[in-house]
């Protein structure tokens, strides 16, 4: 057991003092793992931060009922009672046509406009916020309130979140769909970089087996290599998005304050940040081990 | 039953050339047998076909009870580890130093780190390089490098040790004293067989001699 464990951790230090020895090349293997993976997880940083945002600054989700325009006052308060009686609904507002003329003409100063107009040309309302917020208890909500008498149109006001939600959601699929081709990317780097080194240690590999070293033993440390460089590019590209995001928050803050929102990416957190390099790690080590397995093949006696 | 035994093995190389043909030869642990014949007779490769680093194309090559030719992959390294192996090209690895190079058989097998370095220079010591522990084998002279061969194949104790021309490159002097060490390793119990050309030492050490002509054993 004991001299399992001091084998590995001869293996290890082995990996990393060959590492060391040609620090170039190593350092440009790391970059370039780096880089293929920085550019799904740059996405996904941002992704996630907007779906944050998405989440926190959508409204409640509230449906605007507008009435029939012949609809008389105690038409416009059955409707309400109905409403009050009605489960799946937290709140409701009645809002007058003359009312809502007054805020149009406060919020947008078309005074003259509107004082031009023959008549009010808006219907009475009923803004109702709903209980809960998926689309899909809305859409019900929306179509149960068109059959009503004297609803003339129902408005669902949080369409924009739900389009954006719907926009993440392509972009989450984008991102795996990325993340995936550049997890193939990350393997065939290790895979070829392990060869190469398969091809320089030749006679190593062919000396060590002749004497008795099982493929276990040969196999070790260019798994240990395949390991520490993902793991190394994994710690690259959370380091190149972390910079990136640094350089990004700055510029974003005078339009975060320009609209009062917490407009800042966040990068991953400890979990997250783990997962990575265990992913990293995981790749680079899948990628060796199919390199090990293609090419030592060849030292087997015939 | 012998440690090492040959039953009508044949090998056919893959370009068609015939090196054994209908070799049968027993050892018994304990032997020192010397493997001779003419250059290109097949002493070397009786010697791979012993460490399973050829598979014979037909007969057995039987080693310590086991059938050595028909020995899965995953088997080879264990058997491997019974035999101390001098190679007619000394099989070096020039980018580590010599001291390594000793070192490598006690690390493929795990041996722990202090006593195994402990007996590195024991070996080196032995065939007079200790002196040279920390060289790389490219700046050692031929003789040099044939004895770093031999401390390698001697530093993990084999109980069997397969040499092939291990004095063909050593003055007679140094020949001598490998010789010794043959016999020394030898009188403790090692088996000992030996591909080689050297008359002088066949005369001094007296051993088992086997001659291989035409791909048959012509003398034994
Ligand atoms: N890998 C190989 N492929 C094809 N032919 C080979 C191979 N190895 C050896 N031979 C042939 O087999 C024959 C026996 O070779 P081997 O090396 O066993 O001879 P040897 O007795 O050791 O000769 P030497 O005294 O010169 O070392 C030779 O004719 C050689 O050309
Ligand atoms: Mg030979």
């Amino acid at each position: 057991m004991t001299s399992w464990l001091a084998a590995h951790r001869r293996a290890c230090s082995g990996t990393l003092a060959r590492l060391l020895r040609a620090p170039l090349a190593s350092l440009f293997n790391i970059a370039v793992i780096g880089t293929a993976l920085a550019l799904p997880l740059g996405f996904y940083v941002v992704l996630a931060s907007l779906q944050g945002l998405a989440r926190d600054y959508s409204p409640q989700p509230q449906l605007s009922l507008f009435l029939a325009p012949e609809a008389s006052a105690a038409e416009a308060r059955a409707i309400g009672e109905r409403l009050k009686a009605r489960s799946g609904i937290s709140a409701s507002r009645f809002v007058p046509r003359a009312a809502a003329l007054e805020t149009l003409k406060a919020r947008t100063g078309l005074d003259d406009i509107i004082a031009g107009l023959p008549g009010n040309p808006l219907p009475d309302a009923w803004v109702v916020t709903a209980a809960g917020a998926d689309a899909a208890t809305l859409d019900g909500l929306r179509g149960e309130f068109r059959q009503w008498p004297k609803v003339a149109e129902v408005h669902v006001d949080s369409d924009w979140a739900r389009r954006l939600d719907q926009l993440l959601g392509l972009g989450r699929h984008a991102v795996l769909l990325l993340a995936t081709a550049l997890a193939f990317a990350l393997v065939a780097v290790t895979f070829n970089t392990i060869r190469l080194q398969i091809l320089t240690q030749r006679d190593e590999i062919e000396v060590a087996k002749l004497i008795g070293a099982t493929d276990g033993w040969i196999r070790r440390p260019f798994l240990y290599f395949g390991a520490i460089t993902g793991t190394a590019g994994g710690a690259a590209a959370w380091l190149m998005v972390w910079a990136v995001l640094a350089l990004f928050n700055d510029r974003l803050q005078p339009l975060a304050a320009l609209y009062g929102l917490p407009l800042q990416l966040a990068h991953l957190d400890a979990g997250d940040s783990l997962t990575l390099l265990v992913f990293a790690a995981a790749l680079g080590w899948f990628g060796a081990w199919l390199s090990v397995r293609r090419h030592l093949g060849a030292y087997n006696p015939r | 039953m012998s440690q090492i035994a040959l039953s009508n093995v044949s090998k056919r190389y893959p370009g068609g050339h015939e090196a054994l043909n209908g070799v049968s030869l027993a050892i018994e642990t304990g032997e020192m047998v010397f493997i001779t014949g003419h250059s290109g007779a097949g002493k070397s490769t009786l010697l791979k076909l012993i460490a399973a680093i050829e598979r014979p194309t037909s007969g057995s090559v039987v080693v310590n009870g086991q059938n050595v030719g028909s020995l899965r992959a995953r088997g080879i390294p264990f058997l491997r580890r019974n035999f101390g192996l001098v190679f007619q090209d000394h099989k070096l690895l020039f980018e580590r130093s010599v001291f390594d190079n000793v070192m490598l058989p006690l690390d493929i097998t795990g041996f722990d780190r202090r006593e195994g370095a402990r007996r590195a220079r024991a070996a080196l010591d032995k065939v007079g390089l200790l002196h040279k522990e920390k060289a790389r084998p490219i700046t050692l002279s031929g003789g040099e490098q044939q004895r770093l061969c031999i401390a390698r194949a001697i530093v993990h104790r084999p109980s069997i040790l397969l040499a092939d021309e291990p004095t063909g490159n050593l003055d007679a002097g140094y020949a001598a004293d490998i010789g010794e060490l043959f016999r020394d390793f030898n009188r403790v119990g090692v088996t000992v067989v030996l591909a080689t050309h050297d008359t002088q030492l066949a005369a001094r050490l007296q051993p088992r001699q086997v001659e291989i002509r035409g791909g048959r054993v012509h003398h034994d």
